[in-house]
Parts: structure tokens; C-alpha cells; sequence
């Protein structure tokens, strides 16, 4: 054992723990936004609405996210007419796929709001968006939140896939240190401790939400 | 738009077309390898989470939180490139001179281990769905604790979560994508390889993506069929 590898290095890999957050928190705040959109389309009575978003809300659940990534590295230049480079078309990808998940994660919370709210908020003379901005997605998004926190989690550790497009975050600099240094053993106990405290962090804070919606609706 | 030629002839060219479907060969055996490995790891720990015994209940507790909090593609490199230097020097000699799928090996191992976790948080849920008075009714017809088990509780708790371990089978399968990174050639990883040949990344990424849709509505279905007939009398069933 030699720590003194991770020390030397630490400075390296911690901005690659940078970029990890800042590819989570765009996916996080886009994939969320555009989940919302798509949950709410799932729910739609409207077949032009809802079968479109279904197809595509199947279609990135049953894809790969390595693959999904590929995908956008290859499409968004030829969309574009020119290359972004690998973290826009990270951010891209990750919208694109997590929003999938988010949608039903939505929808789950949406449906979990009784009935009887929307129809008061039409009585009142509010409009479909009116509704949904101030009386369902208020109430569903409290519903969702450890879900979503869980997702979070979940989302942190899948920006280490964006290795396999040459991102440096943090897996793809421990990776760098350790063709320089040769000390696999040393530097992925590393990366695994610290992807292990950060995520039990998020699980336990999403337990933590759990208990006291339990709690809330006892 | 950036000028693009595409050339779907990629995809059953030769050599490209034998290569991909060997890919396709390879996603399946990896992960249904993985999986034989992931159900019973992750039966035994879901009935270790579950036992009076406390360093059981401590020991499944910990392999489920760490396995699930550290991403797969950290725990495949430290599979690829750590466990063999940890071995005796002499095992780590005969693994690489005698196993020639080593990358495959270690990526079947790692993926098996991690899915192993999922599924016992999977096969824990049915566990504790399962009503308590089984359990007393069971031992008050004089089976032993494990017999209930085994005879009662088991196969109660795992045709509950039957559409819990489909989802986590088909994670499992999109999950061997990761083992591209440790140079096995499975799909995504051949139609990654053959763009490297031919710059056709887009059909060979696109042909891989009907692959994985194709698996997923198929297995989707099948499962269905499955649950239906795996379905507990008097339940209230999933809603399709």
C-alpha cells in the first residue's frame, strides 16, 4: 500500500470530482425539467401527445447509457455542422436519457395526488397549465422527492460512464493517475471510498425523506 | 448540417456483420452468465438481511450498501485491474497465462457480484411482503425454520417479485455494455470498434440501439407471459 499516490495526485482527481458534479447538477436540473414535460405528456389524453412521449420514454429505458452517450457523440456534430466536444454532448445525453427515467418517476407522483385537486382547480376556473403549475405539481414534486433523491444518486454515479467518450471526470483522471503511477490497487479503493461515502450520503438522505413522508401521512 | 454519408451497407459487410452479430453473441452469454451468477448471491444475501442472526444481518446489509453506492465501472476496474495483483504471485502468473478470456472472466464476475445486490434488495421486498402468520402457520405444522423457508417463505416472496427481477435482468443486460471499457467485445463495444475501421459510428450505433430494444420488448413480453402464469391466486394483478 502507498498512499502517498493519492496524496501527490489529489489535487488532479479533484477536479475531475468537479466535473462529475457539474455533468450531475445540469443533468439533475434539464433531465428534471424535460421529465416533467415528458411525465406530464405519459398522463396526456391527447394520442398525439402521449404516444410520441411513450415511444421515446420506452425507447431510452431500454437503451444502454454507454450506448445512449455514444449516440450523441456521434449524432450532435452532424445535427450541429460542428463538433461540440465531449461534455456538451455528455450534457446532452444525459438530459436526453435521464429524462426518461424522471418521466416516470413524474408520473408516479402525479398520480399519487388525489383526483378530486385537479378538479377543483378547473372548478375555480384555472386552465390545464394553471393546474398543473400550482395545484398537482406542488403536491406531486413533495411526493417524489426521495425518489428523486434517489435518483440523484443514482445520476452521480452514472457521470462515470462518460469515461468512455474521454470526459475527464473523476473515474477517467483516477484512471490517467494510474497509467502514470501503476497503482491500481491504491487508487480504486480510493475512487470506490469516495463514490461510496458521497452516494450513502444521498441514500441516507433519501431514507431520511422516506420515514418522514411516512411520518407526514400516518 | 455537417455533411454525413450514410452507408447502412456497414452493417452486413463483411467482415462488420459477422462482427456485430458475434457482439450480439457475446452481450447474451455475458449477461445471462452474470445473472446465473446474481440470483443465487442475491437470494443468500436477501435471506441474510432477514435473519435473527445479527453479523448476518450486518454482513448482507454492508455488501448490498457497498456494492450499490460504488458505480459499476469502478468496481469492473478495480476487478480488472486490482483483484489479479492482489492474488499470490504465482496464481496471478497462471490467471494470465492460462485463462485467455481473462477481461471476460473478471467482467462476467464483477457484473454478476453487482447485479447479486440489486437483486437482493429485489428479492428482501418480496421477502418482507410476505404475510407473518406463513411463517407461524409453517412452523405449527412442525417444518423447521429452514424447511419453512425453503417450502413456504421462498417461493412465496420470489414469484411476488418476479416483475422486480425481470427489470433487474434487463438492467443486467444493459449493463454489459460497461465491460466494453475492459476490451470485451460486446455489442456497444464492437459497434464502437467497427467505427474505429469505418467511421460509420451512427449505423453501427444505431443497429446496436434495435438490438437493445428488440431484447427489451422481447424479454418485456415474455416476462409478461411468465407472470401471468406464476401469478398468486387471489393478488391483485399488475395492471397492463
Amino acid at each position: 500500500m502507498d498512499l502517498q499516490v493519492i496524496a501527490r495526485n489529489l489535487e488532479f482527481m479533484a477536479g475531475g470530482l468537479v466535473v462529475t458534479f457539474e455533468i450531475t447538477a445540469v443533468a439533475l436540473a434539464g433531465g428534471l425539467l424535460w421529465g416533467i414535460l415528458l411525465g406530464l405528456g405519459r398522463l396526456s389524453r391527447i394520442p398525439w401527445i402521449y404516444y410520441p412521449v411513450t415511444v421515446y420514454v420506452h425507447f431510452f429505458r431500454s437503451q444502454p447509457l454507454i450506448l445512449v452517450i455514444f449516440w450523441f457523440y456521434f449524432l450532435v456534430p452532424v445535427m450541429t455542422g460542428k463538433p461540440l466536444g465531449a461534455f456538451v454532448s455528455t450534457l446532452i445525453a444525459f438530459v436526453a436519457f435521464e429524462a426518461a427515467y424522471f418521466a416516470e418517476i413524474v408520473r408516479g407522483g402525479v398520480q399519487s395526488v388525489s383526483g378530486g385537486q385537479a378538479a377543483a382547480g378547473y372548478s375555480c376556473g384555472l386552465r390545464y397549465h394553471q393546474v398543473q403549475l400550482y395545484i398537482i405539481l406542488p403536491q406531486a414534486l413533495r411526493n417524489m422527492l426521495p425518489a428523486l433523491t434517489t435518483q440523484a444518486v443514482v445520476i452521480f454515479q452514472d457521470t462515470s460512464l462518460a469515461y468512455v467518450i474521454g470526459l475527464r471526470e473523476f473515474l477517467r483522471r483516477v484512471n490517467l493517475v494510474d497509467t502514470r503511477e501503476a497503482r491500481s490497487i491504491e487508487l480504486y479503493l480510493f475512487a470506490g471510498t469516495v463514490y461510496l461515502v458521497l452516494c450513502f450520503l444521498g441514500s441516507a438522505a433519501a431514507r431520511r425523506l422516506e420515514r418522514r413522508r411516512e411520518v407526514s401521512l400516518s | 448540417m455537417l455533411h454525413y454519408d450514410f452507408d447502412w451497407s456497414v452493417l452486413w459487410r463483411h467482415p462488420y456483420g459477422k462482427m456485430l452479430l458475434q457482439g450480439v453473441w457475446t452481450t447474451v452469454h455475458l449477461s445471462l452468465l452474470a445473472w446465473a451468477i446474481a440470483l443465487p448471491v442475491g437470494v443468500a444475501i436477501a435471506l441474510c438481511r432477514i435473519m435473527p442472526c445479527r453479523a448476518a444481518r450486518l454482513v448482507g446489509g454492508a455488501y448490498v450498501e457497498t456494492l450499490r453506492n460504488i458505480p459499476l465501472l469502478v468496481q469492473l476496474f478495480f476487478w480488472y485491474f486490482a483483484v489479479p495483483s492482489l492474488l499470490p504471485g504465482k496464481t496471478e502468473r497462471w490467471l494470465y497465462a492460462n485463462v485467455r478470456d481473462l477481461s471476460y472472466v473478471l467482467g462476467v464476475l464483477a457484473l454478476g457480484t453487482y447485479t447479486a445486490a440489486r437483486v437482493a434488495e429485489a428479492v428482501r421486498s418480496g421477502l418482507l411482503a410476505v404475510p407473518a402468520g406463513q411463517f407461524r402457520a409453517a412452523l405449527s405444522t412442525g417444518l423447521s425454520p429452514a424447511g419453512t423457508y425453503r417450502h413456504v417463505i421462498l417461493p412465496y416472496a420470489l414469484r411476488v417479485v418476479i416483475p422486480l427481477l425481470s427489470t433487474e435482468f434487463l438492467t443486467c443486460f444493459k449493463n454489459s455494455s460497461l465491460a466494453m471499457t475492459i476490451g470485451v467485445m460486446e455489442t456497444t463495444g464492437m459497434a464502437n470498434y467497427i467505427d474505429s475501421f469505418t467511421f460509420h459510428g451512427l449505423e453501427t450505433t444505431t443497429a446496436a440501439s434495435l438490438v437493445y430494444l428488440l431484447t427489451s420488448l422481447s424479454v418485456i413480453v415474455l416476462m409478461g407471459r411468465i407472470e401471468s402464469k406464476m401469478r398468486i391466486p387471489g393478488m391483485i394483478a399488475r395492471e397492463s
